[in-house]
């Protein structure tokens, strides 16, 4: 199982002492946030993508090039790639270079966006979000797969004889996840071609991942990529630990209180409840996120959100500390301990690449799978 | 005489204790039992003061979802087969508790849904936001509403004879009829298997 963290990127003011970090603070504070994930043992660290303030990440790829660089092992992905505003061409080429320069450490995690005046910015409008993101990954798929492609749809100029560049890495175009919170027909493209689904999994109850991972897996098997629970599934959460659990809660009581999205509403008890935000010590977030698997079955990816709401990047790297000291090389061993066989790992690019071309993907439908071996 | 069941949702915005408007919810509740029973069908009656959800509606306006007090209220309501929604005017309107429960619901949670629609007020001179305010909510929400809308002012409860009763046992027999015409509610479950196949999404269908 993988374990790791995404971050929103917002830029947001510390609300203990008022004061926002500049934007160029922010973006390196992701930096250093990335690579002590790394040196702490994580394996993935995934980033969003958004185009209006308060947040800085506009370029994903920039910034998980650079991150290439500065680390070995890290897994980098996004949370999410807009597949509805973000042309698929572009995204087709900058992350087939990115798995170049990464040499393969790089998935992604499509996601529609939700934010309504950013479509019309990029010549798109919310209202068509989910054909943008079937059409859009349908090409995006074909230019990854196929060398030379010819393409007509409705919403971006038609190709012809076009070819992609860089081309995949070995062949293999990275592993894709998809993100949705609430919308079926998002887990069901997921399930139709075989990829990862992802639930965000912080801002609502749990009765909502759980319907949506089991429909997701209900899928997977109708469309023959193998048993439901050996579909590939991801799941977000959010935890604020110290070694005590009332230093927990204290600490990070005022950031709750005004934090974007849920601030000014429910109680940190009552939002701790009726969510799977865990605020409390080590131990607690290792009981709450072992109880994930009661609910979504056996899972492949963990993702931790630890670095919002004005938090300063201190308290981030200490947060990172405990995740990789004692929570989880413990949620390893008891992950581990509990998966049957049969239930695979998170495809990487080299286990891609040792299962043949497109083992876990069909080559561009489900129905070409078996011709294209 | 056959025995059928049916459920019947009432939605109360009142703020007081006791307040009018939850004596109009009850007025028009008991008629609408009756009514029923006379058309052979027994009622389940569920009643949901909104003034008890003040602050979950709040929490769900910012979390964007209902915490789990909330999440059984609006249960009840979505999931009856007829429902009686009845607030206090204010500013010539419904009230905005009463407004943002019905903005928490998804929008087809009521689709074809039979409501009797109810408001009070201390003049008569209100009388009107029922149709201006409340039956286009319902319009929208694709809720069949009952022709009669019932309004109550200070002077109907002092007994003047502004024919209180009779509209209500009219509109609770406009409620019945539409409730006993129509099969139980069972809401569409957005996890069934898809009716379009995936294939036809991706040819933009």
């Amino acid at each position: 199982m993988q374990f790791g963290i995404f971050s929103v990127s917002d830029v947001t003011p510390d609300p203990t002492t008022g004061r926002a970090p500049t934007e160029a603070e922010r973006i390196k504070a992701m930096v250093a946030i990335a690579r002590k994930a790394e040196e702490v043992g994580l394996d993935v660290f995934a980033t969003g993508e958004h185009h209006n303030p308060p947040f800085v990440m506009s370029s994903p790829t920039t910034y998980l090039g650079y991150l290439a660089a500065q680390t070995s092992t890290l897994q980098l992905s996004t949370a999410t790639t807009l597949i509805t505003t973000n042309d698929p061409v572009k995204i087709a080429e900058d992350y087939a270079l990115l798995q170049h320069l990464a040499d393969g450490r790089v998935d992604l995690m499509m996601g529609r966006g939700n934010t309504g005046p950013v479509y019309p910015w990029f010549g798109q409008d919310i209202r068509t979000g989910i054909e943008l993101a079937v059409e859009n990954y349908a090409l995006l798929r074909r230019l990854w797969r196929e060398d030379v492609v010819d393409w007509e749809g409705k919403f971006r100029t038609p190709l012809q004889g076009f070819t992609a560049t860089p081309r995949p890495l070995d062949g293999v175009p990275p592993f894709v996840w998809h993100g949705s919170i609430r919308s079926p027909q998002i887990a069901e493209q997921a399930a139709y071609y075989g990829d990862g689904f992802f639930h965000n999994h912080i801002f609502w109850p749990k009765e909502h991942t759980q319907r949506m991972v089991e429909f997701y897996r209900r899928r997977f098997e109708h469309y023959g990529h193998g048993s439901a629970d050996q579909a590939i599934v991801g799941l977000g959460g959010q935890v604020f630990m110290r070694k005590n659990s009332q230093d927990a809660v204290r600490e990070f009581r005022p950031y709750f209180d005004v934090a974007p999205v849920y601030g000014h509403g429910p109680s940190l008890e009552e939002f701790t409840s009726e969510t799977p935000l865990t605020v409390g010590s080590p131990q607690q977030v290792i009981e709450r996120t072992l109880g994930f698997r009661d609910y979504v079955g056996d899972y492949q990816r963990q993702l931790f959100l630890i670095d919002h709401a004005g938090l300063p990047l201190k308290t981030v790297l200490e947060q990172l500390d405990l995740l990789g000291e004692e929570v989880v090389p413990v949620l390893r061993k008891e992950f581990a301990a509990l998966k049957p066989a049969h239930v695979p790992d998170a495809p990487t690019h080299a286990s891609l690449v040792a299962a043949g071309r497109t083992a876990t993907q069909p080559a561009v439908q489900p129905g070409e799978e078996v011709t294209t071996r | 005489m056959s025995t059928q069941t049916r459920t019947l949702a009432v939605v109360s915005a009142g703020l007081s204790n006791p307040s009018s408007t939850r004596l109009l919810a009850d007025r028009l509740t008991a008629a609408t039992v009756e009514a029923l029973r006379e058309r052979g069908i027994t009622a389940t009656v569920e009643v949901v003061e909104l003034r008890q959800h003040a602050r979950d509606l709040a929490d769900n306006l910012l979390t964007g979802f209902p915490n789990a007090s909330l999440r059984e209220a609006v249960d009840t309501v979505t999931g009856a087969d007829g429902l009686i929604a009845v607030t206090p005017i204010f500013s010539a309107s419904f009230s905005g508790l009463f407004k943002t429960f019905f903005d928490v619901l998804d929008k087809d949670a009521l689709a074809g849904r039979p409501v009797l629609m109810g408001a009070t007020a201390g003049t008569a001179r209100h009388s009107l936001a029922l149709e201006h305010a409340l039956r286009p909510l319902f319009a929208y929400l694709r809720a069949v509403a009952a022709p009669t809308a019932v309004f109550a002012a200070s002077e109907d409860w002092a007994g003047g004879d502004g024919g209180l009763h009779d509209r209500v046992t009219r509109a609770a027999g406009e409620l019945a009829d539409l409730m006993a015409g129509r099969p139980p509610a069972a809401p569409a479950d957005p996890f069934d298997d898809p009716t379009t196949s995936f294939e036809e999404l991706l040819k933009g269908r």
